[in-house]
């Protein structure tokens, strides 16, 4: 029960409080009668201002975040689930490492025995799938996706003498061939120092993205030596990048942010997330970018899950806080603030996100083309070592690109890798 | 307070009626005892941080068994061993560049400690801020060090490189390639211990007596004689020291091949400048796998120990004849 009027809940919390700290000093307990909620977070979720609204919606509880680095994030996550101790009572986990912690249910609380199962239509399929465990336990609710499109350099199109307007671009690329094909074109005539792609890698990962099978069947199989849809992107790529089309990047890393400053490249595969990055790694390039539909057409990187781990003392508490914030409205206002892009296909229809644009990139209406995107992608199926598999064939690639090995000694090297990987 | 001479009588120790013989118990239990409790913090730490580890990764490392899924696990005996040490390619990899590493980085390191420690010696203007100047490097963040060198040897726009082209002589990609990969980590590890060695040997150097310099003087030693015959020998204990400070650090290289791949654990497109303790990262932490993670750990503490034991049976035999 929650005391109602001022003067009680100030009460309340000093007797509670002076209790608190004569019984349970030492214990880590936050002292002010309050129930402490620990968050565990990488990077910047958008959720300062809901805290506080939520804080003062439940005046019983307190939440106190911490945020960390990506891999570290997951790492120590990992540690704390292993030895049955010091994980926050909620921990985002990220779509690359979803995969590998659903391997063991047991160290999450089943959200489908807290109601998920009835919340179940809320988010996008895929999105609820890929954080199911073997047995159908829900792991963790979905916050964002990152859907797909392709970011584009309207000035250095211009430049090759290529269309500039969105819907023509858009036009000119129903499919990832028809894109590299539109590469050769561009790259004919491009500037001096600049590219068609980043780098071999995002490109690879998204067509994988949109293959009704990536690297796992559902028994938990790798079929990457046979399933051709995997080699044909292969081929593609690679045959992009011998073709002097790749600027030989890899995503995340510092050279490719400076990428994006130095022209050195002339289309990105962009998630939604990945326009803050642009605005802020390169302020200087405002108006020049548009934003035209994926090829082959939907598309995902990137996006979170919120779990509780099994070993927290407040999990009651601690579902109705996720649950809370991986609601419609409170993606919405996330999605206002920050520009991450709801997992929650109700709000896809809102005006809010429909009339979304973003002037940096020439106002183009990203809010609708990041949710067609996500919304017309196929589930494809994570199994454990997806995340993995997909550094061995980054790497795999930047052997091609740094010419280290052809495209197929680099591909035969990554099937034994990749077999090496699951033993 | 115990104290050994009998009390003098006064008003304050007539007050103390305890038997001398319970006092003369006491005594001897603090006399027998107090000599453990005084070193024993030494030991409850170690136990607890360093022994108790050891021994628990000993018994991971004989189980298959997932970081994530602890429950799962299971006995396998000394599989992971031999997979480790005849099925996996990688690890004698990692293993090898561990050991090219090692000689690119502590060869270099210590000769130049040396020089720079002889230049120290000498008696220059403001000297206590070049002494204090060259440990700089060493007390600067491993990730701010290696980030900013990262960029030095940027493959497109890296300072290094600009450098290079100016002079014609092309552009290296520096991550890419074998060789230079290595060259580039061993330039990040020597800039920043050099300067801490340099400091170690200073002070050997300054502890050998004047008196032995100028008994060669009137012998007619020149400086480069009394350099190979009187310094490095009396600086033994100095250098076997620093060598071995540096092999355990090199077996320990994880940072600067994790960051300067942009924060991947393979160290490299094809694990060129993957080492030892980057794959036991990999293994362990990023795929999980942590029974064989901890078998690379415990083979890289045999290793560590082997080279350590080669280090003192080579550097034992400086010494003065």
């Amino acid at each position: 029960m929650r005391p109602r009027g001022s003067a009680r809940r100030v009460a309340g919390a000093l007797s509670a409080g002076l209790l608190a700290t004569a019984l349970l000093a030492g214990c880590g307990g936050a002292g002010s009668g309050k129930t402490k909620l620990t968050i565990g977070l990488f990077g910047d979720f958008g959720y300062a201002d809901l805290f506080t609204e939520y804080e003062q919606s439940h005046p019983d509880i307190d939440i106190v975040d911490s945020v960390a680095k990506y891999d570290d994030h997951h790492t120590s996550l990992a540690t704390h689930l292993a030895t049955n101790s010091g994980a926050a009572d909620i921990e985002a986990v990220d779509t690359g490492y979803i995969a590998q912690f659903k391997q063991n249910p047991k160290a999450f609380v089943d959200l489908n025995t807290k109601g998920g199962a009835d919340l179940k239509n809320r988010w996008l399929s895929w999105k609820w799938e890929s954080s199911l465990g073997k047995g159908g336990e829900q792991i963790g609710y979905g916050t964002d996706v990152g859907g797909l499109a392709i970011c584009y350099r309207k000035d250095l199109f211009a430049e090759a003498g290529l269309p500039t307007e969105r819907d023509q671009v858009g036009a000119a690329w129903p499919t990832w061939q028809a894109f590299l094909d539109l590469g050769r074109q561009f790259q004919a005539r491009a500037p001096q120092g600049t590219k068609w792609f980043d780098g071999g890698p995002t490109l690879f990962n998204s067509i994988v993205g949109q293959a009704g099978v990536g690297y796992y069947d559902k028994s938990d199989q790798v079929v990457l030596k046979d399933n051709a849809e995997i080699k044909q992107a292969w081929d593609l790529v690679t045959g992009g990048v011998t073709a002097g089309l790749s600027a030989g990047l890899k995503y995340s890393t510092p050279e490719w942010n400076t990428g994006f400053k130095q022209n050195q490249f002339a289309t990105v595969a962009c998630p939604a997330w990945q326009m803050a990055k642009i605005q802020q790694q390169a302020p200087d390039t405002a108006g020049k970018w548009d934003v035209a539909p994926v090829p082959g057409g939907g598309g995902n990187w990137g996006g979170s899950y919120l779990t509780v781990p099994s070993q927290g003392d407040h999990i009651d508490q601690a579902v109705e806080l996720v649950t809370w914030l991986t609601a419609p409205e409170q993606q919405a206002k996330v999605f206002t603030k920050k520009g991450l892009l709801p997992s929650t296909p109700e709000l896809y229809d809102r005006p809010e996100i429909t009339s979304y644009t973003n002037p940096f990139f020439s106002d183009a209406p990203v809010g609708k083309l990041f949710t067609d995107a996500a919304r017309k992608l196929e589930p494809q199926y994570q199994g454990p070592q997806a995340g993995a598999i997909q550094e061995e064939m980054a790497n795999a690639m930047l052997r091609v690109e740094q010419g280290k090995q052809s495209p197929d000694e680099s591909w035969n090297q990554a099937v034994g890798d990749v077999q090496r990987l699951i033993k | 307070m115990t104290t050994t001479t009998p009390p003098r009588s006064g008003a304050a120790t007539s007050a103390d009626t305890s038997p001398p013989r319970r006092r003369d118990r006491w005594y001897r239990w603090d006399v027998r005892l107090s000599p453990y409790l005084y070193i024993a913090p030494y030991f409850v730490i170690f136990g607890v941080f360093g022994l108790y580890p050891l021994l628990y990764t000993a018994w991971v490392s004989l189980q298959e068994r997932a970081l994530n899924d602890p429950e799962g696990a299971h006995w396998v005996g000394l599989d992971n061993y031999t997979r480790l040490l005849f099925h996996d390619p990688y690890f004698w990899n990692a293993m090898g560049n561990t050991i090219s590493l090692w000689l690119l980085t502590t060869i270099p390191q210590i000769l130049l400690a040396l020089w720079i420690a002889q230049l120290l010696n000498r008696r220059l203007r403001s000297r206590t801020l070049f002494r204090m100047g060259v440990l700089l490097p060493n007390v600067t963040s491993v990730a701010a060090v290696t980030l900013i060198f990262a960029q030095l040897f940027g493959r497109d726009f890296g300072l290094i490189n600009l450098a290079l082209d100016a002079f014609g002589l092309g552009k290296i990609d520096w991550v890419a390639g074998t060789a230079s990969s290595q060259v580039a980590l061993a330039v990040m590890v020597v800039w920043r211990w050099t300067g801490y060695h340099a400091l170690v040997f200073l002070a050997a150097m300054q502890a050998i007596p004047g008196s032995v310099y100028e008994a060669a003087t009137i012998d007619g030693a020149s400086a480069r004689q009394q350099f190979w015959h009187i310094t490095i020998p009396m600086m033994r204990s100095a250098i076997v020291f620093a060598t071995i400070i540096s092999t355990t650090g090199n077996m320990r290289l994880l940072a600067e091949p994790l960051l300067f791949a942009g924060g991947v654990a393979s160290g490299g497109s094809d694990r060129q400048f993957q080492t030892g303790a980057l794959y036991l990262y990999e293994t362990a932490f990023r795929q999980f796998d942590f029974g064989y993670g901890s078998a690379i750990a415990m083979l890289l503490l045999i290793a560590i120990l082997l080279v350590t034991g080669v280090n003192y049976l080579v550097t034992r035999r400086i010494r003065t004849d």
